[in-house]
């Protein structure tokens, strides 16, 4: 009976899985768009971006969830997303705002001086992004970035909240049946994929470590 | 021979005017100090010609070619007539020594990578850091994260290599090292104008200086002529406050 339900929870993770890996590849280039127009000069467009991290960052992940889900219909019966499709746009749009920010803060704390030593060298813009600025940023933002990551591991079970079959679901559908350890257990699942991803983001924090500043 | 010509360069930020109507000019192989208190307009001055600012009136020559054109990259062609080195070094924390040198000429294309590698050694035995080509810049001290960044200016061979206060970051008994490596690239004929608080220095390395204040450049001479003989009030209260202890 162990195996049968750690196959059923595994399968129920891998749905946590696919949230995880697809909200990553879409937020992490969404964070970059949403970064540039909070830092636009053009300011309409910042004041717009920025109003909407702040609701964004301001609001329940469930509540947008369950909006992005039900709106669409109720509002302008329009048909509905799917579960699935409502979950990552919801986690997209959601993480993305938060990534921005770390981005932001990243590129402003890279002192101005490398840049413009860059540029009485005679460097293009983009020479100086890619060649100077970009391995200084990342690890600027490696550390919150990490912490942000693991926190998605474990907000893909607010998938739940609308039907979505992941792991949780899974381990509860068994206290109907009486049996209330497979639901421990799904924690199980969440600890040894944070744990690995810990590790990873040490690995690349010691990579790093080489230079400072 | 005239290297350096600037004609009435005038830079605001806002209604405050740094440069008043800057004009002055500058021989090859020649040594230009430039002295004055903390907001004078001696720093704004050097970025001008780095166009690392965009004056609002005004024009700098190089070999008696207006540096004009708005474009990035006539900006950025008209940049490597000059070099700058900062108060702060800004060397590039994730590059060794060397790499910091070679980086700007390999993607400026100047020459093969043996040719580039080659040059900046030369250039770090110039500047006596040889044995420090693969350190990172965190492992050097001040004064020799200061002769690195020269070594990078170098690499470029700029026409007129400008220094914005090269020691004033920098703990007293380092800055004799930077000094020296101003002094040797005299010798060898290189131009330079020096923005500096160190009066001996300027005294010495000096072919010309200029005492900036408020904006203007208040005087203009021989060291001798300027320190020993000033001709305007302000001048003299500069230099007397400057030599006071």
């Amino acid at each position: 009976m162990f195996m049968q339900i750690s196959w059923e929870l595994l399968i129920g993770f891998w749905e946590n899985l696919k949230i995880f890996i697809l909200t990553l590849a879409f937020a992490l280039p969404l964070g970059l768009v949403v970064c540039a127009g909070s830092m636009s000069g053009f300011s309409p467009l910042r004041w717009v971006t920025r109003g909407f991290v702040w609701v964004i960052r301001g609001t329940p992940l469930m509540l947008q969830l369950l909006i992005i889900f039900y709106g669409p219909g109720l509002l302008f019966r329009l048909p509905s997303l799917g579960r699935f499709s409502a979950v990552i746009l919801a986690f997209a749009i959601n993480y993305a705002c938060y990534f921005s920010e770390i981005y932001r803060g990243g590129i402003e704390s890279i002192p101005k001086g490398q840049f413009e030593a860059g540029q009485v060298l005679g460097m293009t813009k983009q020479q100086i992004f890619f060649k100077v600025e970009l391995l200084q940023l990342v690890k600027r933002i490696l550390a919150p970035m990490s912490n942000e990551i693991i926190t998605l591991v474990k907000d893909t079970s607010l998938a739940h909240i609308i039907g979505v079959y992941e792991v949780i679901y899974v381990g509860q559908a068994f206290t109907k049946k009486g049996l209330i350890w497979p639901l421990f257990y799904t924690g199980a699942f969440y600890l040894v994929f944070s744990g690995l991803l810990t590790l990873l983001f040490g690995y690349f924090e010691k990579k790093l470590s080489y230079f400072r500043g | 021979m005239q290297v350096l010509q600037v004609n009435n360069l005038s830079k605001s930020y806002g209604k405050t005017q740094v440069l008043k109507d800057v004009s002055f000019s500058l021989e090859a192989g020649q040594v230009l100090a430039i002295i004055g208190s903390s907001g004078g307009g001696k720093s704004t001055l050097l970025r001008c010609l780095n166009f690392l600012e965009t004056p609002n009136a005004g024009e700098i020559l190089v070999n008696g070619k207006p540096l004009t054109g708005g474009t990035e990259e006539q900006i950025r062609q008209n940049r490597l007539h000059f070099g700058l080195v900062f108060q702060n070094f800004n060397l590039f924390p994730q590059y060794t020594v060397l790499q910091n040198i070679t980086l700007a000429p390999a993607l400026l294309k100047q020459g093969s990578a043996e040719q580039i590698q080659q040059k900046a050694q030369n250039l770090l035995s110039q500047v006596g850091l040889s044995h420090k080509a693969d350190a990172y810049p965190y492992q050097l001290s001040g004064g020799q994260q200061q002769r690195v960044a020269i070594a990078r200016a170098l690499a470029l061979n700029p026409e007129i290599l400008c220094f914005d206060e090269p020691t004033s970051a920098l703990d007293p008994e380092l800055t004799g090292e930077v000094l020296r490596v101003i002094q040797n690239l005299k010798n060898e004929k290189n131009t330079m104008i020096v923005v500096t608080h160190e009066m001996e220095f300027a005294k010495q390395v000096a072919d010309v200086v200029m005492y900036m204040a408020d904006g203007l450049i208040e005087e203009m001479g021989t060291p001798e002529q300027v320190f020993e003989h000033p001709q305007s009030e302000k001048t003299r209260a500069f230099i007397q406050g400057a030599q006071k202890f």
